[in-house]
C-alpha cells in the first residue's frame, strides 16, 4: 500500500476537520498537501467518534452532523488534490540535509516536505487495553487488539471479548477457522448490527460458539502463553475459561504516540505553539487544532480552522523562501479562483 | 451543592456543583484522571464512575445509549455511569461517586 518516497510541500499529520481545512487554506496559496492518519477514513473523532451527532458551532452552519461536516470540508479541499495515506500512523521525524522533513510511517511510508503540520487532535486511535495487570506479557502472543490475518488464529481457541461490530464481525468470520471460540460480552444485548447478532446466536444455539454473558476478571497463563481467561458475573462468581487467544473489542481511544518523541515542547500532552503562526519549539514543524495549547486556548472545530488560516502563510514562506506572499480574497482574486476551479 | 468524589487511589474530593451540569463536567474541573475524551456526547467511555447505590437509585435510568456505549468501558458494575450523561440537580447535592480503572 505504500509508494516511494513523496515529496511535497507539507505534511498533515491528522485527516481531522482541522488537517482537512489545513489543504484548503494551503492551497489557496498554492501549497500541496498530503496526509496520515491512523484511521481507515479521514474525519478523525468526527468520523469515529461522533459521525451522526450534530455540531452547533460551526461558522454559518446552525447544525451539522460530524459526518456531513466531513463531507463539506473533503469537497471544499477536493480542487487541490490532496493524497491521504491512511490506516497508518506517523512513526518517525528526521530532519535532512537538504532541510526539509521526513515524516516515515508504521508501514514504512516515507514523506519529505520543508513544513510538517501536526493536526493530530487527541492524538492517534488506538485500540483501548484492559487494565488487567500482566496483560502486556501475553500481547502479540496470545493477546491482540486487531486482527491482521485470519489465518494467525487458525486452530486456536479464542475467548473474543466486546459486544460492538468489531466482536461479532470477529466472531462470525472466525468461527470457521479456529478450533473454538467464546464469546465474552457483560450483558445479552448487544449495540452491534443486529443481522450480526442473529447470526452470532444462530451459532451459539447449534454449538459452534459459545456466547457467555461476563466480564473479564483476569488472565491464567505463563511465558505469554495464555491457558485460560477469568471470566466473572454477578450470577456465576467466577470461573476460567481455557483458551489459548485473546481478542478485546472495547473500542477505541486517543494515545499521543510517537509525536510525543518528535522532540517538541510539550505541556501536558500538548504542543506548545507560538498564536501568530502556530509553529512548535522546532522551525518548520506547526501544530493546529486540539493537539496545541496556548494561552486562551480553546479546543473548537473554529478555534483549529483560524490556526490553519495563519499557519498557511508562515508555511508559505519556508516553501518559498524567496517569493513574496500577496494577500487576497476568493471574490475578487482570479488567481485563487483558478486554484479552486472555479474560474 | 457538592460532588463527593473517590479517585482512583482513594483520594477524597468534594466539588462544587451549579444545578444543569453534567456530573463529568464537575468531576474534570479537578484532575481525577478522568480522560472523557469525546468531550460528552456518550461516545468514548472514558467517563465511567460508579454512583454510590443510594444516590444511583436517584438518578434517571440510563439511556439506551449510554448502556451501549458501557460496553467499551471495563469492570462495569450494577451502579456504573458514565458522568458525561448524569445531570446535576439540587437533589442530588452531596452524591458520592468513584472513579472506575482507566484504560491503558
Amino acid at each position: 500500500m505504500t509508494e516511494p518516497r513523496v515529496t511535497t510541500d507539507v505534511v498533515i499529520i491528522g485527516a481531522g476537520p482541522v488537517g482537512l481545512f489545513a489543504i484548503f487554506e494551503l492551497g489557496l496559496l498554492g501549497l500541496k498537501a498530503q496526509l496520515v492518519d491512523i484511521l481507515d477514513k479521514p474525519g478523525g473523532q468526527c468520523a469515529e467518534l461522533y459521525p451522526e451527532k450534530p455540531i452547533y458551532d460551526i461558522p454559518a452552519l446552525p447544525v451539522v452532523t460530524g459526518g456531513e461536516l466531513v463531507e463539506r470540508l473533503m469537497e471544499q479541499a477536493a480542487p487541490f488534490e490532496p493524497q491521504f495515506h491512511l490506516g497508518q500512523m506517523a512513526e518517525k521525524l528526521e530532519k535532512l540535509d537538504n532541510g526539509n522533513w521526513l515524516l516515515t510511517t508504521d508501514l514504512g511510508q516515507e514523506l519529505e516536505a520543508p513544513v510538517i503540520v501536526v493536526a493530530a487532535g487527541g492524538g492517534s486511535f488506538v485500540p483501548k487495553k484492559p487494565p488487567i495487570p500482566g496483560i502486556e506479557d501475553y500481547e502479540g502472543s496470545s493477546v491482540f487488539y486487531a486482527v491482521r490475518k485470519m489465518e494467525t488464529f487458525r486452530d486456536r481457541h479464542l475467548v473474543i471479548a466486546g459486544g460492538g461490530d468489531s466482536a461479532l464481525d470477529w466472531t462470525l468470520n472466525l468461527q470457521p477457522v479456529a478450533a473454538s471460540v467464546t464469546l465474552v460480552h457483560r450483558r445479552a444485548d448487544f449495540r452491534a448490527a443486529p443481522d450480526s447478532v442473529e447470526k452470532m446466536r444462530a451459532l451459539a444455539e447449534v454449538g459452534k460458539i459459545k456466547f457467555e454473558v461476563a466480564q473479564i476478571g483476569g488472565l491464567e497463563g505463563a511465558d505469554g502463553k495464555l491457558s485460560g481467561v477469568k471470566l466473572k458475573s454477578p450470577e456465576r462468581g467466577e470461573w476460567v475459561e481455557p483458551c489459548d487467544t485473546l481478542l478485546p473489542f472495547y473500542g477505541l481511544t486517543m494515545k499521543l504516540g510517537p509525536i510525543a518523541g518528535f522532540g517538541l515542547n510539550l505541556t501536558e500532552n500538548l504542543i506548545a505553539v507560538d498564536t501568530e503562526k502556530f509553529e512548535t519549539s522546532v522551525p518548520q514543524i506547526f501544530a493546529i487544532g486540539d493537539i496545541n495549547t496556548y494561552p486562551g486556548k480553546l479546543k473548537l472545530i473554529l478555534s483549529g480552522f483560524h490556526e490553519a488560516a495563519l499557519m498557511a502563510q508562515q508555511a508559505f514562506h519556508y516553501v518559498h523562501p524567496d517569493k513574496k506572499l500577496r494577500f487576497q480574497y476568493t471574490t475578487s482574486s482570479s488567481e485563487l479562483q483558478q486554484r479552486l476551479k472555479v474560474a | 451543592m457538592k460532588v463527593k468524589a473517590t479517585d482512583r487511589e482513594g483520594g477524597q474530593h468534594e466539588i462544587t456543583f451549579h444545578e444543569g451540569d453534567t456530573l463529568m463536567v464537575v468531576l474534570t474541573d479537578e484532575d481525577l484522571g478522568i480522560r472523557a475524551e469525546c468531550g460528552g456526547c456518550c461516545a468514548c467511555a472514558t467517563c465511567h464512575v460508579y454512583v454510590a447505590p443510594e444516590w444511583f437509585a436517584k438518578l434517571p435510568p440510563p439511556s439506551d445509549e449510554e448502556t451501549g456505549m458501557l460496553d467499551e468501558a471495563f469492570e462495569v458494575q450494577p451502579t456504573s455511569r458514565l458522568s458525561c450523561q448524569v445531570l446535576l440537580t439540587a437533589a442530588l447535592d452531596g452524591i458520592e461517586v468513584t472513579v472506575a480503572p482507566d484504560w491503558d
